[in-house]
């Protein structure tokens, strides 16, 4: 699973961290650091930090299924490269 | 064909290209499909990778939170493309519409969008950057090395450059307890970005965490062992750090070598491109088919005087990418200008670092909210009379708010209370630029080209 945080919206509130610790985590007072790749184990406390945060500052794809990416389903072959 | 149903028809069956293959052009691809583009799209990329992140590159991959080869960035939909992966563009034909291909083919286009990015600008002697040891950091291929030799333990890293990049590799580097010394040629970190009145907060985080910081000093040789490795450091107040790792961290170059002789508006600066991401030609005429976003480009914007401002920034790729994307397949009444207020941030030494608007066109600072001792606030920047920029050090749920007074003009000094607000916080001091006709490394944000406020016209020759 593929994620981005796009750090000029977030607020540093630390939903994220609460909810998936093993991908998001502080560093120090406000600085969120996130693993930009998570395993499938953590989907679903990861699809949890997509709605919880409140700024709605990450975007994650594969979040429905194992492999596909959601927002990709049916990628057609050229896309496969 | 009258402009509607030539629109009509581009959406429908058009061929666009994309060239650059990363976060700009990647967003635009998903843009002119969330569009409604159904045409052919062709992703053009030298780097054989899928899009990838960089940011996490300097953060989180050196923290050892993230692999280097795993910041694939997720993707908002399907954008049904040809890739064109490992394979630069290498030259432009405008008038027959067709990008050369190094492998020498072409490939014709309808639109063609522009997103080539910046790279990292090496260690000027060439020989000493050629040692092993010697390293830049701006592709997952120098991630996945560098972070390599981190793991290896070296003994101390030297890191040339203390602005964002190398301020935030320092900052990895000690929390892995790993030696090392930085080499600035200013007076302070950051000052190209932020000036010397934050520069200074900067330098006491390097202090305090314990980084060999030397300031106002040049690296004037890098010294090899017999076998080719690097080993030490000399710099111009005539002493030597020993070493076995170097990271350059001297800003960056625009890809624009490709274009020459294309007759496109393109220079070491960036490409030109009018605030609706339409390149100009060589002679200032707006192109109709040629579209520029993210680091390569530079675009003039109504809130910074009309200035051509040049943006290294994450947020400007996103937001610069879907105008463009959008604007491609549009008639020209429904076109929309890129007004994004320019945005950054950063993470070193456990610091939240963000800034909005243009820092480094502040003549003056005034320190609103927090204090500079407690590296907790945020400081505002005014330019002829009126709020221009502002920078939080962990303070960012106020930016927003600054955010609204840049874009309002809010009149400068700043008079209105605010939370937090100190004494020392009520007087305006000047920001502490270096001069601008000097070159700094990693400012993030170039103005270039004049402002017509000023009513005169300054050649100022740039080299790579
Ligand atoms: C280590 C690092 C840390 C960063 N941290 C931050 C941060 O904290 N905050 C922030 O706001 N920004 C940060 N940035 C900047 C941010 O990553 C860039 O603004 C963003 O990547 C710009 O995207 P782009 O698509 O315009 O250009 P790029 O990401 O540079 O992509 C351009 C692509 O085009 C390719 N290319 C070049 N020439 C050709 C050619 N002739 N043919 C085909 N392909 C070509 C390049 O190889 C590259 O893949 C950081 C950058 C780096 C390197
Ligand atoms: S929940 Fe959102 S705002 Fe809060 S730290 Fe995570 S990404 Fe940032």
């Amino acid at each position: 699973m593929r994620l981005v945080v796009d750090l000029n919206r977030c607020q540093g509130y630390a939903q994220c961290a609460f909810l998936a610790p093993d991908v998001f985590t502080m560093h120090g007072e406000e600085s969120l650091v996130y693993s930009p790749w998570a395993d499938d184990e953590q989907r679903e406390k990861v699809a949890r930090a997509v709605a919880a945060c409140p700024v709605q500052a990450i975007t994650a794809d594969g979040l429905d299924g194992p492999g596909e990416p959601a927002a990709a389903a049916g990628q057609g072959a050229p896309d496969a490269r | 064909m009258p402009a509607e149903q030539f629109h009509e028809w581009l959406r429908r069956e058009g061929r666009i290209v994309v060239v650059g293959a990363s976060l700009a052009g990647l967003r635009a691809a998903e843009t002119l499909r969330a569009e409604g583009f159904r045409g052919s799209l062709t992703m053009i990329g030298d780097e054989p990778y899928q899009p990838y992140d960089r940011p996490p590159l300097s953060k989180a991959v050196l923290l050892g939170k993230a692999a280097p080869d795993r910041t694939d960035l997720p993707r908002r939909r399907d954008i049904d493309a040809v890739w064109r992966l490992g394979t630069a563009a290498t030259g432009l034909d405008l008038a027959a519409q067709r990008v050369r291909l190094a492998d020498g083919d072409e490939v014709p286009y309808d639109r063609l969008l522009i997103a080539t990015g910046v790279r990292a600008r090496p260690w000027p002697k060439e020989e000493e950057a050629q040692l092993d040891g010697v390293f830049v950091l701006r592709t997952r291929d120098d991630a996945v090395r560098l972070h390599r030799r981190l793991k290896a333990g070296p003994r101390r890293v030297f890191v040339i450059g203390a602005g964002f990049t190398g301020s935030e590799i320092a900052s990895a580097c000690r929390d892995q307890d790993i030696p090392v010394t930085v080499a600035e040629r200013a007076d302070a970190p950051l000052v190209g970005a932020l000036g010397g009145v934050v520069g200074a907060v900067a330098a006491e985080l390097h202090h305090d965490h314990g980084v060999d910081l030397r300031t106002g000093v040049m690296v004037t040789g890098l010294e090899g062992s017999p076998v080719g490795r690097v080993r030490a450091a000399h710099l111009s107040d005539g002493s030597v750090v020993e070493t076995d790792l170097v990271v350059v961290c001297l800003g960056a170059t625009r890809n624009t070598e490709w274009l020459t002789g294309s007759g496109l508006g393109a220079g070491p600066r960036g490409i030109a491109c009018d605030a609706g991401c339409r390149a100009f030609d060589f002679r200032g005429i707006v192109t109709d088919d040629v579209y520029v976003a993210g680091d390569v480009a530079r675009s003039p914007h109504p809130l910074f005087s009309y200035q051509f401002l040049s943006l290294e920034h994450w947020g400007n790729a996103v937001a610069q990418a879907e105008v463009a994307a959008h604007n491609m397949i549009s008639a020209s009444s429904d076109r929309i200008p890129h007004m994004w207020v320019p945005a950054f941030w950063s993470s070193q030494f456990g610091v939240n670092i963000k800034s909005v608007g243009v820092p480094s066109m502040g003549e003056q600072i005034m320190i609103t909210q927090g204090s500079l001792t407690e590296r907790r606030f945020v400081g505002v920047y005014g330019y002829q009379g009126r709020v221009i920029a502002a920078v939080s050090f962990d303070n960012t749920r106020w930016l927003e708010f600054y955010e609204r007074q840049i874009e309002t003009g809010a009149p400068f000094p700043v008079e209105y209370p605010t939370m937090d607000r100190r004494p020392e916080g009520r007087k305006a001091m000047p920001a502490d630029f270096p001069d601008p006709s000097l070159p700094t490394h990693g400012p993030t944000v170039t103005l270039s080209g004049y402002s017509p406020a000023d009513r005169r016209l300054v050649f100022t020759p740039s080299r790579h």
